[in-house]
């Protein structure tokens, strides 16, 4: 599927989307690894992130972002996030502390950095299984229309009049 | 109150009454979202900063898109209600009221001596920096101090979406047609 035709009238639109988009991406990246340092971390990351890509979607075409990130894996992301998280925790129990006590990590560290990082490790879990999970929600309500063959058009192409009718 | 969080509560309180009170989905969506942006302002006036950055990310950013995407697939007006009733307004004043009623006892906006800052608090901002060696409380009590907690909250957005994805589906995968190949 081609961008639909009336953002392809919206040269202005284009371009600041070409240019604005890796800017977001990058935000996201920043507020997922200063989380330890600044107001952030995983959840708002992965929010970012996914705000930066559905952008993308919305003006680019939705088809073009699912060559980018399928929902495939998508699904798959969702649940590498959780088992990550989930495997900082083992990982802890197996170094002989308690389920999620990082403190146990220091041993892969200079020093005793363990606990940050568990934390940083911990983040990017949240951080890929938020991003993957609101952009499989997204993908959820466009492919419904995709999937009843009407086309994403009507919110792809336009995102000032969903449901495709006049006001 | 200081003017401009007085400000910022009033700009709040038109934007949800004319939310609760409009027809059309699409302008009710966006105004959801400034409703989020405001709320975000007044969070960042009362210095809670990763709360204000969670709530204009998620109730500002995702929220809005999500919901233009639900109005995708259904109507842009909301159907004409015939009249008001009688009981659901009853029991949205009685609500209100209980929670108007609970807000007596909180304490005052920025009491130093308040309940919430003598206990635990001071222990917290005296050892997260020696016992987490990161500088940020915040992430320290989310990500070590209550790790159970977050991981809760995560598998609970993994349920949601796994939920979203089966209602949905979405995929674009249908039997005997690639995915996406619609031509337009």
């Amino acid at each position: 599927m081609k961008a639909p035709s009336r953002v392809r009238q919206m040269p202005v639109l284009r371009v600041v989307a070409r240019a604005m988009v890796p800017v977001i991406l990058l935000f996201g990246l920043y507020v997922q690894f200063h989380g330890d340092f600044g107001p952030g971390g995983g959840f708002q990351a992965g929010v970012i992130f996914t705000a930066g890509l559905i952008v993308f979607g919305l003006v680019f075409g939705i088809n073009v972002l699912q060559q980018v990130v399928s929902v495939t894996l998508t699904e798959r992301l969702m649940a590498t996030g959780v088992l990550l998280y989930g495997a900082v925790g083992l990982e802890a129990m197996i170094l002989g502390g308690d389920f999620l006590d990082y403190s146990t990590l220091d041993l892969f560290t200079f020093g005793e950095q363990g606990q940050h990082l568990g934390i940083i490790l911990i983040e990017v879990g949240v951080g890929i299984a938020v991003a993957a999970t609101t952009l499989r929600i997204f993908y959820a309500f466009v492919g419904y229309r995709l999937d009843s063959r009407k086309g994403a058009e009507a919110f792809a192409g336009d995102g000032s009049a969903p449901g495709g009718e006049s006001p | 109150m200081p003017p401009v969080e007085l400000l910022l509560m009033l700009l709040l309180l038109a934007t949800v009454i004319v939310v609760a009170r409009l027809k059309d989905l699409f302008a009710a969506a966006m105004l959801t979202g400034i409703a989020s942006l405001i709320a975000a302002g007044l969070f960042v006036l009362m210095d809670a900063v990763d709360v204000a950055f969670t709530e204009a990310a998620v109730g500002a950013g995702i929220s809005t898109v999500l919901f233009l995407g639900a109005l995708s697939l259904t109507s842009r007006r909301e159907k004409q209600r015939e009249r008001p009733r009688a009981l659901p307004l009853l029991i949205v004043i009685v609500t209100g009221a209980a929670l108007i009623y609970g807000t007596w006892d909180l304490p005052a906006y920025g009491d130093a001596d308040a309940m919430i800052h003598q206990y635990l608090e001071p222990d917290l901002i005296a050892e997260t920096e020696r016992k987490i060696h990161i500088p940020n409380i915040v992430t320290a009590i989310l990500a070590s101090f209550r790790g159970y907690d977050t991981l809760g909250e995560v598998v609970v957005i993994l349920t949601a979406g796994v939920g979203v994805a089966l209602l949905l589906g979405g995929s674009g995968r249908r039997p005997g047609d690639a995915a996406g190949e619609e031509e337009r």
